[in-house]
């Protein structure tokens, strides 16, 4: 199909980018908006390393095409933290786990923890295990992963107004 | 920058043992010279190869090594920081880059058996493995080699030596005798006179001194940060995306491609039709790129022609992929399938042509014949993908006879090598940037897709960023090999073992993975050469993953025929193997072993010795209408002294985890000489839901230190089946578990 413009809201900004329209968000978050944390993993929604929110969504950008988000919410790792300089509670709780190894699932892995916690702020094993079980991580660290969404999930829930501040840029 | 003497080179040299002090202690002149604008910063001073202080103070330890999840950037900075007397907080690290400076000269020492410090500190014997880094292009990651080779004989004496170099430039600063000035915390301490200076102040006098021959190396009571939780440094840039990975390189102008081979192995092209992949917007040219082959000591391969087709992006250049016909020739392999695989395996090892032996103690044939009880089996693994996280990729510029390369790569040199003899260019024009590696395994040791990112950039005349679809990373891998192993246990009336015999097929490394640590009188291991078309390559813990579920499973066997305790049976024929009986020992009363479990319930255990490391397992598995599931895992390692303990424990897991992929669901198959699966859809991985937790348990211990990424691999096979044996007397001699039909399997007698 022709090239169109396309106007995308991502980590809450507006940008406009020239592609096929039955293009993967994947593809145009990394290569058009140069957002790179956002990684390829299978291109069939199988592994989730590119996992990103739309409307708060954990959603597989890698079979998303760029067309169906229009007028919706993108938000992609580099938009995770509350502020500059600043993380999120999942953020912190991975490294206080030091969860990644190679790091390369990571970002999917925290896009899907974030969708997760926005509405079950105290998830139950089976709830984690459900919602995080199209994120593979071939390092296996789900042990830690698991770990870490509940340390985030305490942590968050002891800070009721950082939760607010994270929700207006969910 | 100091201005190094050519004595101090070969001095210099001498001391460390290392890549970068190797080209300078065989070549005459200033080569510091050329690498200290690769590496220093402003204002910061190369006092080391592998260790650099800055005005601010910071020590910056340089890593030869890549970065493919194992977190040893920072091990080996814990471990130069610690001889140095270096503050923490104020310790960095940096990778090398890609110069012949930073071959790994201990890696080699490690490979070639050289674990012994003073030896190593021989000049003549440093200079001729020095050459052979370099010669060899050992700029590798891999055989778990990073803590126990580089860290042990480069970082460590490197620290030392500095330490060393800067007490006596503050010694002779401050007048004082150089025995009084102590390091501690980055600072030079006089205490008689109350001097207290920062490293930074000294570092330059301190370059321009001449290294000592042997410096005094700390005990392990006296370590402050090796064996201490010090995070990782690369981690909080793996939370927020900003870690680069190769596929996160942009070059301005850059294009996009992506490749097909022949699905049957060895294939080139007969014909193309490009016209409808031509006809999508976006695509901008289809390539045929040849055939290629690098031979090396690590890293060695050999890759068909390749069709790529190059695009404004990935998207529009696999959509054009997918619409080429393309006509493959016939390599008279394509009516090969894994039944004939594994039937020429037994064929093989019937004929028993030109067998060759590991091992033969005592007479295996005449304690058979005499034996009370014969035990025969045959167990297989069939081959396996590696399928890292990333799929391969690079990033390739070639113009003006020079090539810049961005990828991630277990072997830096070995890459730049075989991209410069692919371009026909002199190793010096091709400049490699290694990025983090999302995942390694082994696949990444071989260059097949660098060349064809430079081939392609050279033909376009443009920078090109390479990207595999996870299709082609399946089916164009260099497999784990399949292993068909015939085993034979002869026990005597009082169930005591008294004959091993064992014939494989295909000999690989390490020779040792196919020996068992436990006594028996007669042994008789070997192999048959038996090749496939199928290319083949190192995997996690290499040939430990397929012997390892072997012989940990077959004892377990032996085991229940002697109508003993698997792990009393085990611990039995350990009594002059301390190290591996106290491993054993330490998993199997973590795991409370003899305990019951419930009905459908089982407990396994495996021990196994690989680079270096000893770990052993117990797993519980729970199944259910023929389904296992794995509840739990308790593993304990000795890696001599973890150097990071949580580095040490978050290997053994992602170890686990990878082998328990393997265990549970990882086959290739082959069908048409073509491998049958693509993506992790039929070639599945281990998900959150089906994770085990996971105990380790570490063992510190005074033996040598060893490998991390590889050692928890090999043993969960065989303590999975022995699990499952033990829940439901059910013996599984092949892997994965998802092959096995659990319900309709004959039952053995209960033992």
């Amino acid at each position: 199909m022709a090239t169109t413009v396309t106007r995308l809201k991502v980590n809450g900004e507006e940008r406009t980018v020239e592609v096929d329209p039955a293009t993967p968000l994947l593809w145009v978050i990394r290569e058009q908006l140069e957002l790179t944390g956002t990684k390829f993993g299978c291109g069939i929604a199988q592994c989730g390393a590119c996992t990103v929110r739309v409307d708060g969504r954990a959603v597989r950008s890698c079979v998303t095409p760029v067309s169906s988000v229009f007028g919706q919410e993108v938000q992609t790792i580099e938009g995770l933290a509350p502020a500059k300089d600043t993380r999120h509670a999942l953020q912190m709780a991975w490294i206080e786990h030091q969860v990644p190894q190679c790091g390369y699932c990571q970002s999917g892995q925290l896009m899907s923890a974030a969708a997760l916690l926005d509405t079950n702020p105290d998830p139950r094993d089976e709830d984690i295990d459900r919602a995080m079980e199209g994120n593979l991580c071939r390092c296996g660290m789900y042990g830690r992963i698991k770990a870490a969404i509940k340390t985030a999930a305490k942590a968050t829930a002891g800070v009721g107004a950082e939760g607010g501040e994270e929700a207006n840029h969910g | 920058m100091g201005k190094w003497t050519r004595r101090a080179f070969l001095t210099t040299g001498a001391v460390v043992g290392g890549g970068l002090i190797a080209g300078i202690a065989i070549r005459p002149g200033n080569r510091t010279g050329e690498l200290g604008p690769i590496v220093e910063g402003e204002g910061e001073s190369l006092v080391h190869t592998w260790i650099k202080i800055g005005a601010d103070n910071v020590v910056t330890v340089i890593s030869p090594h890549s970065e493919m999840g194992q977190g040893v950037g920072t091990a080996l900075a814990q471990m130069a920081a610690d001889e140095l007397e270096a503050d923490w907080d104020l310790v960095r690290f940096e990778y090398a880059p890609a110069v012949a400076e930073f071959a790994n000269a201990p890696v080699v020492k490690g490979l070639l058996g050289g674990l012994d410090l003073p030896a190593m500190i021989v000049p003549s014997v440093d200079s001729v493995l020095i050459h052979a880094a370099q010669a060899l292009d050992v700029q590798i990651t891999g055989g778990s080699m990073s803590i126990r080779s580089t860290g042990q004989y480069g970082m460590r004496v490197a620290g030392a030596a500095v330490r060393e170099m800067l007490e006596t430039a503050a010694a002779e600063a401050w007048g004082v005798p150089a025995e009084e000035v102590v390091a501690r915390k980055s600072r030079l301490i006089h205490a008689a006179t109350g001097r207290d200076e920062p490293f930074s102040t000294f570092a330059s006098a301190a370059s321009e001194r001449t290294p000592p021959a042997k410096p005094a190396l700390k005990s392990p009571d006296e370590f402050r940060i090796i064996g201490q939780h010090v995070e990782r440094q690369d981690i909080p840039s793996k939370v927020d995306g900003s870690a680069t990975f190769a596929l996160d390189v942009q070059v301005p102008g850059m294009v996009y491609a992506t490749v097909r081979r022949a699905p049957t192995f060895g294939g080139s092209v007969s014909r193309v039709d490009d016209a409808k992949a031509r006809a999508i917007e976006g695509v901008l040219d289809v390539v045929l790129l040849g055939p290629a082959a690098h031979s090396a000591a690590v890293g060695s391969f050999e890759a068909a022609e390749s069709v790529a087709v190059v695009a404004t992006g990935y998207w529009p250049a696999k959509q054009g992929l997918d619409q080429l016909q393309i006509e493959w020739t016939e390599t008279g392999n394509e009516g090969i399938s894994t039944e004939d695989v594994f039937a020429q395996f037994a064929r093989d090892i019937e004929a028993g042509f030109e067998r060759q032996t590991d091992v033969v103690e005592g007479d295996v044939a005449s304690a058979l014949a005499g034996a009370a009880q014969v035990l025969e089996a045959d167990y297989r693994v069939p081959y396996l993908a590696h399928t890292c996280m990333e799929p391969l990729n690079a990033v390739a510029d070639v113009s003006d006879g020079r090539c810049e390369m961005w990828v991630g790569c277990q072997s830096p040199l070995g890459f730049r090598k075989a991209v410069a003899n692919a371009l026909g260019f002199e190793v010096e024009n091709v400049t490699l940037h290694n990025c983090y590696m999302g995942g390694g395994f082994g696949r990444k040791s071989r260059a097949d897709y660098a060349v064809q990112a430079a081939e392609l950039s050279a033909k376009v005349g443009k920078p090109v960023k390479l990207i595999w679809s996870r299709e082609e990373d399946v089916r164009q891998d260099y497999y784990r090999p399949a292993i068909l192993s015939r085993f034979r246990a002869g026990l005597d009336e009082n169930g005591d073992l008294i004959a091993w015999d064992n014939t494989y097929v295909d000999k690989g490394e390490p020779v040792e993975a196919p020996l068992i640590p436990y006594a028996v009188a007669a042994r008789d291991i070997g192999y048959v050469d038996s090749p496939t078309h199928v290319p083949f390559g190192a995997w996690r813990s290499v040939d430990h993953s397929q012997h390892g579920f072997f012989t940990e499973s077959f004892i377990d066997e032996v085991a229940a025929a002697a109508g003993q305790d698997p792990y009393a049976f085990r611990a039995a024929r350990l009594k002059d193997k301390p190290r591996l009986l106290k491993v054993l020992q330490t998993a199997a009363e973590a795991a409370d072993w003899g305990t019951p479990l419930g009905e459908g319930r089982g407990r396994g255990i495996s021990l196994q010795e690989s680079f270096g490391s000893v770990v052993a397992q117990v797993v519980e598995v729970t199944v259910v209408d023929g389904k296992v599931a794995v509840d739990r895992v308790v593993a304990a390692v000795d890696a001599g002294v973890a150097v990071s303990p949580d580095g040490l424990t978050a290997q053994i897991e992602s170890g686990i985890a990878y082998g328990l992929t393997a265990a549970l669901y990882g086959e290739i198959t082959i069908r048409d000489g073509a491998v049958e699966q693509s993506n992790f859809h039929d070639y599945p991985a281990l998900r959150m839901s089906a994770a085990p937790k996971i105990e380790t348990h570490i063992v510190n211990s005074d033996h040598p230190i060893g490998g991390a990424g590889e050692p928890g691999t090999p043993g969960i096979a065989p303590a999975l089946a022995n699990a499952v044996f033990d829940a439901t007397r059910l013996r599984v001699r092949q892997m994965p578990m998802s092959g096995v039909d659990l319900e309709n399997a004959d039952r053995e007698t209960a033992v």
